[in-house]
């Protein structure tokens, strides 16, 4: 393999990772404190049309992430109303949220399919992108890549040296412990899925700013369903979010690449691989039942109300 | 700032009449928040509504087109609701639905000369079999190595989908068609005979109406369906009582990807008459609202179906009367299920704030 195809290779797969990167942390946190949202996949696809929108429109670039994060949090808030306030099942308004976001950037996005948008330029970073080899292999991706390393450091940070990260991770293990302990159950989960709505929208607007620098009906195409797999892939451990998220950018690059590396298989086949493979990748995490039982937030998924 | 506003009083025994209320309060919600975006959006908004809920149903071919697309949308939610009730989450109908009409599709399109007056029932249990077998990995994979049915059913429906526009693409591509990815068109004999002339609704609805008596006798006289309910409700009490977990998830996804497998191969035996890359509109994701919306009832269902059906027609008219994006139909089906959820909360809470507290002595 050539130098330049190696590159090719391994900066795509960055490229590819980092909205997986930015859910799949997100989601990590809200499954921290218990809580499961499904929603990703909805929360994508609003960030990602809200990005576009604003990026195609005012062509700055900083302003569409912030108007996408704001749009995901929107959603995320919605979820939250209903599964913690008012405490709906939180699988079932997950899929709404999921069918919901599908159906609203659809419907608002329906005349922005087709027009041209800024990309995401690479950061400038003088004199290190011209370093011999490691300046392309390292040094020339946007700014949002270099976020997504920062995010995955300040949550692994918060969850495990400070003191709201413990608190967190409580009302994970057990919300009705952490209620009798005095922790505002309520405002941490709040947080936590607000949080995770605002990740989860930075990944969307990864994907119409920079991945796919354009607005299609769902076009996140199931990557906020891979990021949720990759959570529990990950034990519920960011650096293993890291780790799998740039196991499946590897996957979903291969497609593009199949050629210079002299691959003969239909590309539909190609392109089933990052599915099949979160199949695979979640029965050998799952395989050993104690894995599970031993990494997932004890109360994940549970609904807790102070005065029920 | 969060502080808990609202404060809510637990139900000694949850609401019946709300139950099924609820369903109605979301309907009434759904409308009123049209009415808004149809304001919003610069219309006549009752005009709007009008042209969205009451058009479609006032001539007889729409009301063919309300049964047609209610069709696989109840067949789906019916197996679903099974298992939604048994806490088996199948959410990859739409994946089952459309192995069922890659498998029906390829009988008919390879078999029908030798099997004669046998190839549309044929047809059929083939679709049948194999949305059962798309929903045999999710739980072989659930009760073998613990993984979450909702994960690979979900990444299972991208895979179907790719699958088949690889065969339409490849060898299955009508060689006549102008290298369009779609299969021939199947023989007049092999489709679904029609209701009634003039229309396109076809026997899948009779199919319909059976699969919803039989899930009703299951599931409420049937002590199958009795296990598979205390199992979604009380899993301590059924495994106390040796009602087996594994059995309840085989045989919730084992149904419920049997009718969707049936779903997508009267999809292509009856409307669309060919393979072809999309098979449906996404009634596999819809029929999730619809068995809510039913309240995981057969006669919810089929009405809640019929509902969601109508949701595609107006979406349809609108788009060609008004202009509108037809793009309302996920934005209605969404919201639906939103108010849905929010007003099932009053079926097991009340607030308090509506009445003072009874004392008793």
């Amino acid at each position: 393999m050539s130098s330049d195809l190696f590159i090719a290779i391994f900066t795509s797969t960055i490229v590819a990772a980092t909205p997986l990167v930015y859910a799949a942390l997100g989601e990590l946190v809200v499954e921290r404190a218990g809580v499961l949202n499904l929603g990703v996949e909805g929360m994508m696809l609003i960030g990602a049309l809200a990005a576009f929108a604003v990026n195609a429109s005012t062509g700055h670039t900083g302003l569409a992430y912030m108007a996408a994060a704001l749009a995901a949090a929107l959603l995320a808030l919605l979820f939250a109303i209903l599964t913690l306030s008012l405490q709906a099942n939180q699988v079932a308004t997950g899929l709404a949220l999921t069918l919901f976001g599908l159906g609203l950037s659809a419907f608002l996005g329906r005349n922005l399919a087709g027009m041209p948008a800024v990309t995401l330029q690479p950061l400038a970073l003088p004199w290190l992108r011209d370093l011999p080899l490691i300046g392309p292999l390292l040094f020339r991706f946007d700014a949002a890549v270099y976020g997504s390393l920062l995010l995955y450091w300040a949550i692994s940070h918060f969850l495990r040296n400070t003191r709201a990260g413990l608190r967190l991770r409580a009302v994970g293990e057990s919300a009705t412990v952490a209620h009798s302990l005095g922790q505002p159950v309520m405002r941490i989960r709040y947080a936590a899925t607000l949080f995770g709505g605002l990740t989860s929208g930075l990944a969307g607007a990864y994907l119409s700013t920079a991945l796919t620098p354009m607005w299609v009906e769902g076009m996140s195409s199931g990557r906020g369903w891979i990021a949720l797999a990759l959570v529990v892939f990950a034990t519920w451990r960011p650096a293993r979010v890291l780790l799998g998220a740039y196991l499946f950018g590897g996957m979903t690059v291969l497609q593009l690449h199949s050629q210079a590396l002299g691959l003969h298989v239909p590309s539909e086949a190609l392109s089933m691989l990052p599915y099949i493979a979160t199949i695979v990748v979640l029965v050998l995490i799952c395989r050993n039942p104690k894995t599970i039982l031993l990494n997932q937030p004890a109360s994940l998924g549970r609904n807790f109300h102070p005065d029920a | 700032m969060l502080k808990w506003p609202l404060r809510l009083e637990k139900r000694a025994v949850p609401s019946g009449s709300l139950r099924l209320t609820a369903p109605l309060l979301a309907v009434l919600a759904m409308v009123i928040t049209g009415f808004v975006v149809f304001s919003l959006l610069g219309q006549a908004p009752l005009q709007a509504l009008k042209l969205f809920f009451i058009t479609p149903l006032t001539t007889v071919y729409g009301l063919g087109e309300l049964l047609l697309k209610a069709t696989p949308l109840v067949l789906c939610a019916l197996g679903l609701a099974l298992g939604f009730r048994a806490n088996v989450w199948n959410i990859g109908a739409e994946g089952q639905l459309t192995l069922g009409a890659l498998c029906s599709g390829g009988v008919a399109l390879f078999w029908a000369p030798a099997l004669g007056n046998l190839a549309l029932p044929l047809a059929l249990v083939a679709g049948t079999a194999g949305g059962m077998a798309w929903a045999a990995i999710p739980a072989w994979l659930r009760t073998r190595f613990n993984t979450s049915e909702i994960l690979v059913s979900l990444m299972l429906v991208y895979i179907a989908q790719l699958w088949l526009v690889m065969m339409l693409h490849g060898s299955w591509r009508d060689p006549d068609g102008f290298n369009f990815p779609q299969s021939r068109a199947f023989a007049d004999g092999l489709l679904l005979p029609l209701l009634w002339e003039g229309q396109r609704a076809n026997w899948a609805v009779w199919f319909t109406l059976v699969l919803a008596l039989m899930s009703w006798l299951f599931s409420s006289q049937l002590f199958a369906g009795y296990r598979m309910l205390v199992s979604g409700e009380a899993p301590a009490a059924a495994a106390y009582a040796g009602f087996s977990e594994r059995w309840t998830i085989w045989l919730a996804l084992l149904i419920s990807g049997g009718c969707a497998g049936l779903a997508g191969a009267c999809e292509v035996l009856g409307p669309i008459g060919r393979l072809q890359t999309t098979i449906s509109p996404g009634y596999g994701f819809a029929a999730i609202i619809v068995a809510f919306v039913g309240r995981l009832h057969p006669v919810g269902i089929v009405l809640a179906g019929l509902l969601m059906s109508l949701l595609y027609l107006g979406g349809e008219n609108v788009q060609l009367e008004l202009q509108l994006p037809s793009a309302m139909t996920g934005l209605f089906q969404g919201t639906l299920l939103f108010y849905l959820l929010a007003a099932d909360l009053f079926i097991n809470f009340r607030l308090p704030l509506a009445s003072t507290p009874k004392v008793r002595p």
